[in-house]
């Protein structure tokens, strides 16, 4: 049984972001959590974008939020975003990592410590190495791993580098994945 | 489908409420628990509320860099290696920061809060958690430009003794000049930045003129007292590290330090909407975190 996704995305990422999130059924029972590299005084316009053309909830994620189900919570812009062991949010403004922050890498650490096995994670198109490590932790954790298949991607360095460092669960184009996370928040226990 | 042969086993391993159980129990758990209580009792640094998702992701690196593998293997060496401890320290303290950072904040303590301090004769000023200084530098600039930078005291303080050395200083790169330049520009300020500094090989040394009206000196937020009757109070990006617990303790020692009509000014992205102290206080302007205490008593 899942208990939460977390998605890293870069360059190409609103068009992306948009695929995933839009088709997304309002009963979607599962909480995400994105990353997306953007601007350091950048607004929180992109969450009110997605949101405006999802039917699920969309976000910028605060400082000791809880996380619920059928949010998607981005990270604001200039600040990691780290999932807490009570899952709760904590932001921080530690050094970049991979010459980022927010770093996809540090969402998907703290999130593979608190879900271990429950949580999903997600590397979309993007132009840098960020996340690679991070899913590969998520997997190290006994998560379940997706990679946006390159050819589908906008810049298809992040996810090939992803595809590269960890054995996926799924290499799928970037249309299925709203159809797989549906079909994984509804796998329950055997 | 490779989706459904990893459901099952999937279904096998995820008992949720037995992952909770055994995270208390689990050898890393345990150690990780040791440690910061080892550290606590031995050197008074209390990191027991601090968020863990970044503090575990520290102290990893400090115990990686050392070349250990557990979390006891580090706290035998932080018990015994006074040397050691104040290397560590360094970890434990994220010093990023920058002058006018989020210059819209900037704008809004110009534009706003100096006003109503100039209708004051004095006033004091308390930087909690002022890491190397920028901060404090940039409140500095805008007083003096304003002309009221000799009415104010203002008293900055952090746990972190080696930043509060390179504050005192007040020298910086010349590499970062421009960053911190644009910055200021669009907070609104119009003189020749570079007026602020005096430059040589490499490094800017911030004027006297700025620094004459700043005191320097430690504190803990966790450990330490109320910091008397101040007209402002900037404590902007320490608050996320801390846990709620924390935060509100912290919120609690600042309200007692504050005057009432007094201004707390927060970072971007933290507020006090969620505090035990929330109904103390009223927003002065919608994005930035400056708020107001309005209640009379203490907390
Ligand atoms: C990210 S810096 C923020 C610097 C500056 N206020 C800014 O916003 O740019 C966080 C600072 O909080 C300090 N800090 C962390 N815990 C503290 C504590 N318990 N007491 C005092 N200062 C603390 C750290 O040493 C560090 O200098």
């Amino acid at each position: 049984m899942f208990e939460a996704v977390a998605i890293g995305v870069s360059a190409g990422g609103l068009r992306a972001l948009r695929s995933v999130l839009g088709p997304l059924p309002e009963s979607f029972r599962l909480p995400i959590a994105i990353v997306q590299h953007i601007e350091a005084n950048s607004d929180d316009y992109l969450a009110e974008y997605l949101g405006s053309l999802s039917s699920i909830r969309v976000k910028e994620a605060e400082d000791k939020e809880a996380m619920e189900g059928g949010t998607a919570y981005l990270a604001p812009a200039g600040y990691h975003l780290l999932v807490e062991p009570d899952r709760t949010f904590s932001l921080s403004v530690d050094d970049k990592v991979n010459y980022c922050r927010p770093s996809i890498d540090l969402l998907f650490e703290s999130a593979a410590d608190a879900f271990g096995a429950t949580l999903v994670g997600i590397v979309l198109t993007g132009a840098n190495g960020d996340g690679s490590k991070g899913l590969r932790h998520i997997k190290g954790r006994g998560g379940y791993a997706i990679v946006q298949d390159p050819a589908t991607a906008e810049a298809p360095y992040m996810p090939r580098t992803a595809a590269a460092g960890v054995a996926a669960d799924r290499i799928v184009p970037l249309e299925e994945i709203p159809k797989l996370l549906v079909q994984l928040a509804q796998v329950t226990r055997q | 489908m490779s989706l459904m042969s990893r459901d099952i086993e999937v279904g096998a391993e995820a008992d949720v409420s037995g992952v909770a159980l055994s995270q208390q129990n689990d050898p890393e758990a345990v150690s990780f628990e040791l440690l910061l209580e080892g550290i606590k009792r031995r050197w008074g640094y209390d990191f027991t509320h601090y968020s863990r998702a970044s503090l575990k992701r520290r102290l990893d690196q400090a115990r990686r860099d050392a070349g250990y593998e557990r979390y006891t293997e580090l706290l035998d060496r932080l018990l015994h290696d006074d040397a050691f401890f104040d290397h560590f320290l360094k970890y434990m303290s994220i010093t990023v920061t920058e002058m006018f950072r989020d210059p819209a904040f900037y704008r809004v303590v110009r534009e706003r809060v100096v006003p109503i301090l100039k209708t004051f004769p004095f006033v004091k000023i308390w930087h909690a958690g002022c890491a190397t200084g920028e901060e404090v530098y940039s409140l500095a600039i805008i007083l003096h430009e304003e002309g009221f930078l000799d009415r104010a005291t203002i008293y900055a303080t952090d746990f972190n003794k080696q930043s509060l050395d390179v504050a005192q200083r007040g020298v910086y790169p010349v590499a970062h000049l421009d960053q911190h330049a644009a910055n200021y520009r669009s907070s609104g300020g119009t003189r020749p930045f570079s007026d602020y500094f005096s430059s040589a090989y490499g490094l800017a040394k911030i004027k006297n003129v700025l620094k004459e009206r700043v005191t320097f000196s430690y504190h803990n937020l966790v450990t330490d007292g109320v910091f008397g009757e101040m007209n402002v109070i900037f404590c902007r990006n320490v608050l996320i590290y801390f846990d709620k617990t924390l935060q509100n303790r912290a919120f609690e020692l600042f309200t007692n330090s504050l005057r009432h009509g007094g201004f707390l000014c927060l970072g971007t992205k933290e507020t006090l909407n969620f505090s035990s102290v929330k109904r103390h206080y009223e927003q002065i302007e919608g994005r930035c975190k400056i708020f107001k205490k309005c209640g009379t008593g203490d907390v």
